[in-house]
């Protein structure tokens, strides 16, 4: 699915990701661990195509088509899908007209909204006053109506209190097809986790942890989170499994 | 002589407070001789069209009441419904002896050269009155239309809503397409009486080289409200208005709502002031400017001269292009202990992740700039003609492009 060589970024002039190699094959789920400044939001924000994360070298590959240089709506139309950590407040514009335009005419979004008790939130101005928990629920409920192939979540447990923790999961869950036998599925994701709490939720195949601007190690993912817990990044990235 | 009009002499060349000043001699006082039309049978395609992007239908039909003045003359005028009264302003100070009494209460004859010389050499205008009690649902539409090339009109408007009654009223304000420069000097004075309610909505459709000059005052008595909606989408040369509302009765409610677009070459001065007299009043002003290249500047007033007041201004405004200017003034102005008033201004230009948020979403740059606009600009105005909300999204599209 996803396919990235020998990938170098700059923000402003200062390197960031300093040669990054990752496959993740179809239906699989791979995990970003990493201490706060390695990289991790930086590589997510430079699959997507944003302006400020400036591909110095190297390839990233979509079923085997090179987007480095696309624009970001095209990777977006390509099927790659971001829920984002902190997403942007736009005033005046409903947070149903995102979703509408998500869903390009091919899900019923009022529905889905229905389904997770998100119906009183379309007609109100996206991310204006909502909570952490409500922005994760809006940021993953559009990614559901934009139903993309490759699903990219930062932090998606930032934030949720534990109540909306198993909500949050249910819907990476289903926008991974968890629910198929693993070589059914055909949706793939990374995912960015501080705590790992999401990883009860998804069956993840392969985690990394990133460090400063590498991908250091790499390993089953509750067995890397739990050598994290015990050794700390620090030695993690010594040991370069 | 009168005194209003000895006054009105005594300041026919002074120059507003605001805006640029302009030489009345450079343009005609000589307007066409348009005769009265009461079928709407002397308008060409073309012109409907042009007359339909200020919002202007030109029908009888779903309207409580039309008028339409081009130039000096008044081509049609009529009341559809009981309970309202529309007529040229003449003629209704001619039928009304006490409607006299009305005139330059709110507005002052000398505030500057534009008051005054509507009352030295006044063309027409209209005067609309809902009776007490009377609730107009279908809106009055009226037009203020320069037809001649260089024509300087001067028009003083009446509008009263007797107590209890409500009304709607739709100003569409604009050139024939053949016209290039000209003046629209319009006097406007609204009373809303004891618990009545007024809604204006004002959408102005000039060409590249016309000056406007509107100057209106109102007066909202006890439980009375007046909601203003002002619409500015196409390149105009000058526009200059402050707008006084004087909330006088407990309880009064006025919303000033406008959205003005400065086209490059363009000099806008739009704003709006709220005198809040009486115990329980609320203000709320609202605007929304975006600069495409033109000068903007946006002012809002608040003045809470009594206790137990609440009033909120928010300017906002977008810059689009790179020599566009926004100048947002803000001012309140408290003149007791327990008034409530709060401002908020804006001026910037559109995040760039704001645009890379909805294009993750699959909106082009393009698509993405104009839902950020729209969104911008999304100031609820009931009651808008379809081909006006159609202009309004044509308008946005085109603020969009080539950033």
């Amino acid at each position: 699915m996803l396919n990235i060589q020998e990938l170098r970024v700059s923000i402003d002039g200062k390197e960031v990701l300093k040669g990054i190699n990752l496959h993740i094959p179809q239906g699989e789920t791979h995990i970003l661990f990493g201490k706060n400044g390695s990289g991790k939001s930086t590589l997510l924000m430079t699959l997507m195509g944003f302006e400020r994360y400036r591909v110095e070298q190297g390839k990233i590959m979509l079923r085997g088509e090179d987007i480095t240089q696309l624009p970001t709506y095209e990777r977006a139309r390509r099927g790659l899908g971001i829920a984002f950590q902190r997403p942007p407040t736009i005033r005046g514009v409903k947070t149903g007209d995102i979703f509408r335009a998500c869903s390009g005419g091919r899900v019923d979004y009022q529905a889905l909204a229905a389904a997770y008790d998100f119906t009183p939130f379309l007609d109100r101005e996206i991310n204006h006053g909502f909570s952490g928990g409500e922005i994760k629920r809006s940021e993953l409920l559009q990614l559901l109506t934009q139903d993309p192939s490759l699903v990219l979540l930062d932090e998606p447990e930032s934030g949720v209190d534990l109540e909306n923790l198993h909500v949050v999961g249910e819907i990476i869950g289903k926008l991974l097809q968890k629910d198929r036998r693993r070589e059914k599925r055909e949706k793939s994701g990374l995912i960015i986790t501080h705590t790992g709490f999401i990883m009860d939720y998804i069956d993840a195949d392969k985690a990394y942890i990133l460090n400063e601007g590498r991908l250091c190690c790499q390993g089953h993912p509750r067995e890397l989170l739990k050598d994290i817990k015990r050794f700390g990044y620090e030695e993690c990235a010594r040991c370069r499994r | 002589m009168s005194e209003i009009r000895s006054r009105a002499e005594r300041s026919a060349t002074k120059s507003a407070t605001f805006g640029g000043d302009l030489d009345l001699e450079s343009f005609s006082r000589q307007g066409g001789a348009w005769s009265y039309d009461p079928e709407f049978q002397q308008f060409a395609p073309e012109e409907r069209q042009h007359l339909l992007k200020a919002g202007i239908e030109l029908t009888d039909e779903e309207h409580a009441g039309t008028f339409l003045q081009a130039d000096a003359r008044v081509v049609h005028c009529q009341a559809n419904q009981e309970g309202v009264e529309v007529l040229p302003i003449r003629e209704a100070l001619a039928k009304h002896e006490e409607l006299a009494d009305h005139l330059w209460r709110l507005v002052a004859v000398d505030a500057d050269k534009y008051t005054a010389n509507t009352e030295l050499e006044l063309d027409n205008g209209y005067f609309i009155r809902a009776l007490p009690g009377a609730r107009v649902k279908a809106p009055v539409e009226s037009c203020l239309y320069i037809k001649t090339d260089r024509f300087s009109q001067h028009v003083h408007n009446l509008v009263i809503v007797e107590e209890g009654a409500s009304l709607h009223v739709i100003t569409g304000c604009t050139t024939h397409p053949g016209v290039r420069s000209g003046l629209h000097i319009g006097v406007s004075e609204f009373y809303v009486r004891r618990g009545g309610s007024l809604t204006f909505t004002m959408v102005h459709n000039w060409a590249e080289d016309i000056h406007v000059r509107p100057r209106t005052g109102v007066l909202v008595e006890e439980g009375g409200t007046f909601i203003s909606n002002y619409v500015l989408l196409r390149p105009v040369k000058s526009v200059q208005m402050y707008p006084t509302v004087t909330l006088a009765g407990d309880g009064a409610v006025t919303r000033l709502q406008s959205i003005f677009i400065a086209h490059p070459g363009c000099e806008l001065d739009v704003g709006g002031r709220v005198v809040l007299k009486a115990p329980r009043t609320r203000a709320e002003v609202i605007a929304r400017s975006l600069s495409l290249g033109g000068r903007c500047v946006s002012r809002g007033h608040l003045v809470g001269e009594v206790p137990e007041v609440k009033a909120h201004l928010e300017c906002r405004g977008l810059i689009l292009a790179p020599h566009g200017v926004i100048y947002a003034v803000p001012e309140l102005e408290g003149q007791a202990a327990g008034v409530d008033m709060s401002h908020e201004a804006a001026v910037g230009r559109i995040a760039a992740e704001e645009i890379e948020y909805l294009m993750a979403r699959g909106l082009d740059e393009e698509e993405a700039v104009s839902t950020i606009v729209r969104g911008f600009l999304s100031v609820k105005i009931e009651g808008l003609p379809p081909a006006l909300e159609d202009e309004l999204d044509r308008a946005i599209q085109e603020s969009g492009k080539g950033l």
